[in-house]
């Protein structure tokens, strides 16, 4: 099979989905926000929702979301974005709402938001990246840092008995009656994206059917502020991430799953 | 065909607020305005009209809440008190920045901190001067009864939409409480309109993004401008204010909201002692009524500024006033959740323009 061949439309095994416009993106090069960018809007495109797609990009790395999606966005306020993904969705409760929002502006400052819009069943679907450290702002300490992990503002490592231990958000929600569909997920790997993508769209399955609130973890790399090369950033979240926060489901059809 | 009813201030804002065809309400109790969100709860407007009543977890929440639905477009507000309008400031400078619509109500009380539950007026800063980040400015419009809360209803949604921007019903614990008679407008159909910005989905178009950021300064320097511009627009086109009895005065009262009802009577008093007072009350507080001001100070001895706080307006009527500074200008109020008696007023004018 010659070059020509492989390029005709008819031997295409994949493309870039048409809801991502073609601006580079500003995350740095080897975090898995791209990834996770790019899942979101195959699983709409695919799913044939986009033209009734509202997100909602927060403060953070991903506040710049917008940029690159096609989709109507709404950028919130630091730690709002499911209070105001709530808005939305009560003013429009046919259209598909969903946040995209990292550790430091859903597991801290808008904790409360995150609690109460999971405790109260919103129809909307949560997309949570968590890769333990504030990314935009500088490499700080964020309520999901691993103990003893050193960040700017945690030079020293975490202390647990100064700083409190890190916090797992996702099995908090996944106690909360509210929440439908509460998974935990990685795209650190070929069979993490595979899987993180089928989890993305069982979210908005949940949605569509209107069965409440679907809540999707990715626990990502932040290889610039865990300064360490994109490989080796992937191989310590395998070693001292993902030990703490296990991938797979924590809530599937409203029951919690128990290992 | 209009209805007449027996109720508080608070009632009746929430009831004009369904008949005015607001999409949505999101709110937190707080004392004294707890009524509004009590009475939309007992009302059902979902039945009535399909308007969504939440209560959220807090102020900050509930203004956000108002970020998203009317960032779809719609007609939203939020109701609370001083403390609880600090907490919402974040969220209302980024409705500004982002040229949102809404309709804030604070029925104010006496601060700082927790203050107290009684009236005040001591958040005229907040409400006209900006409040939160930014240069950013509500327009801000203050009823001075019952009735006026029901109309600046409708009125609200007009210019949050006109201008596209937040809009402020600055009342107080007095106006709120207080029961008084109210003629009802009638109920007026919910918008099925989608404004050309909002976001509901980018079927057949172009997606539309809502954000207040841009980190581009040139950009953000533009965005500044137009913002200016529009409140520039406000101050020629929205001034509104009551003249009371000024044809024929000699000095002026200026208060608005509870204060200038109350200094109404002060006027009274000073009138049957043969000295011509009159009262200008801005009914919008931001644009302020500088223009008219500025002309009746012309023909005036003293200027009296009343309001329940430490001197805020006062500072505004000092500026309406800078082409007259023969005129002088004085300050009365009592504060911290005291409400004036019409003597207080009067004995302080008599005092600040040795008439005694």
């Amino acid at each position: 099979m010659n070059v020509n061949d492989i390029i005709k439309p008819e031997n295409l095994v994949y493309s870039k989905t048409s809801l991502m416009n073609d601006r580079e993106l500003s995350y740095c090069p080897g975090c898995g926000h791209g990834t996770a960018n790019r899942l979101v809007h195959e699983v709409i495109e695919e799913m044939g929702i986009g033209g009734e797609t509202i997100g909602v990009a927060p403060v953070g790395c991903a506040v710049m979301l917008y940029e690159f999606s096609n989709l109507d966005f709404v950028q919130a306020a630091h730690g709002r974005a499911t209070a105001v993904a709530t808005g939305l969705k009560r003013v429009m409760p046919d259209k598909f709402v969903f946040s995209y929002q990292g550790d430091g502006d859903l597991a801290a400052i808008g904790t409360g938001e995150t609690l109460h819009t999971c405790n109260r069943g919103e129809n909307i679907t949560i997309i949570f990246i968590n890769n333990g450290i504030y990314g935009m702002t500088g490499g700080q300490m964020a309520p999901t840092t691993l103990v003893g992990m050193k960040t700017s503002t945690s030079p020293y490592g975490r202390d647990e008995k100064w700083m409190g231990s890190p916090i797992d958000m996702t099995k908090l929600v996944s106690m909360l009656p509210g929440t439908y569909y509460v998974t935990r997920q990685a795209v650190h790997t070929p069979s993490a994206v595979r899987k993180a993508k089928k989890a993305i769209q069982k979210a908005f399955e949940v949605q569509k059917n209107k069965l409440g609130l679907s809540f999707v973890e990715i626990v990502s790399n932040c290889n610039s502020g865990w300064k360490m090369s994109p490989v080796k950033a992937n191989q310590w979240m395998e070693e001292n991430m993902l030990p703490y926060y296990p991938l797979g489901d924590l809530k599937v059809d409203g029951k919690l799953i128990t290992k | 065909m209009s209805e007449i009813r027996l109720m508080k201030g608070n009632e009746a804002i929430a009831e004009a607020a369904i008949r005015a065809g607001c999409d949505a309400y999101f709110g937190y109790p707080i004392t004294p305005q707890s009524e509004v969100m009590e009475y939309l709860m007992a009302e059902r407007p979902e039945k009535r009209t399909g308007m969504i009543v939440l209560q959220a977890e807090s102020e900050v929440a509930a203004i956000n809440m108002v970020f998203g639905a009317a960032a779809a477009g719609k007609r939203v507000m939020t109701s609370s008190s001083s403390p609880g309008i600090s907490l919402k400031l974040e969220g209302i400078s980024y409705i500004a920045g982002a040229d949102l619509p809404c309709v804030i109500l604070n029925v104010a009380r006496g601060g700082p901190g927790l203050g107290t539950i009684q009236p005040a007026q001591s958040d005229y800063f907040q409400a006209v001067k900006g409040g939160g980040h930014g240069d950013y400015h509500m327009l801000v419009l203050a009823p001075a009864s019952v009735q006026e809360m029901a109309d600046h209803m409708p009125l609200a949604f007009d210019l949050a939409f006109k201008y596209r921007t937040p809009v402020m019903i600055l009342s107080d614990g007095v106006i709120g409480q207080t029961m008084e008679k109210v003629k009802l407008f009638d109920q007026m159909p919910r918008s099925t309109e989608v404004p050309q910005w909002a976001v509901c989905g980018n079927a057949g178009r172009k997606n539309r993004i809502i954000t207040s950021l841009d980190l581009d300064p040139v950009k953000k320097e533009q965005q500044n401008l137009a913002l200016q511009a529009k409140y520039q627009q406000m101050r020629e086109n929205e001034v509104r204010y009551e003249k009371y009895l000024c044809d024929d005065a000699d000095y002026l009262m200026v208060a608005y909201g509870a204060s200038a009802r109350i200094a109404k009577k002060s006027i009274e008093y000073a009138r049957e002692k043969g000295i011509k007072v009159g009262l200008l009350r801005p009914i919008t507080l931001f644009p302020f009524p500088s223009a008219v001001i500025a002309e009746l100070a012309k023909k005036m001895k003293g200027i009296l500024s009343v309001e329940m706080s430490a001197g805020q307006m006062v500072e505004d009527v000092l500026l309406a006033t800078r082409q007259t500074p023969q005129v002088p200008v004085k300050h009365f109020g009592r504060y911290g959740g005291v409400v004036h008696s019409p003597e207080e007023i009067f004995e302080a004018f008599l005092k600040h323009f040795n008439l005694g």
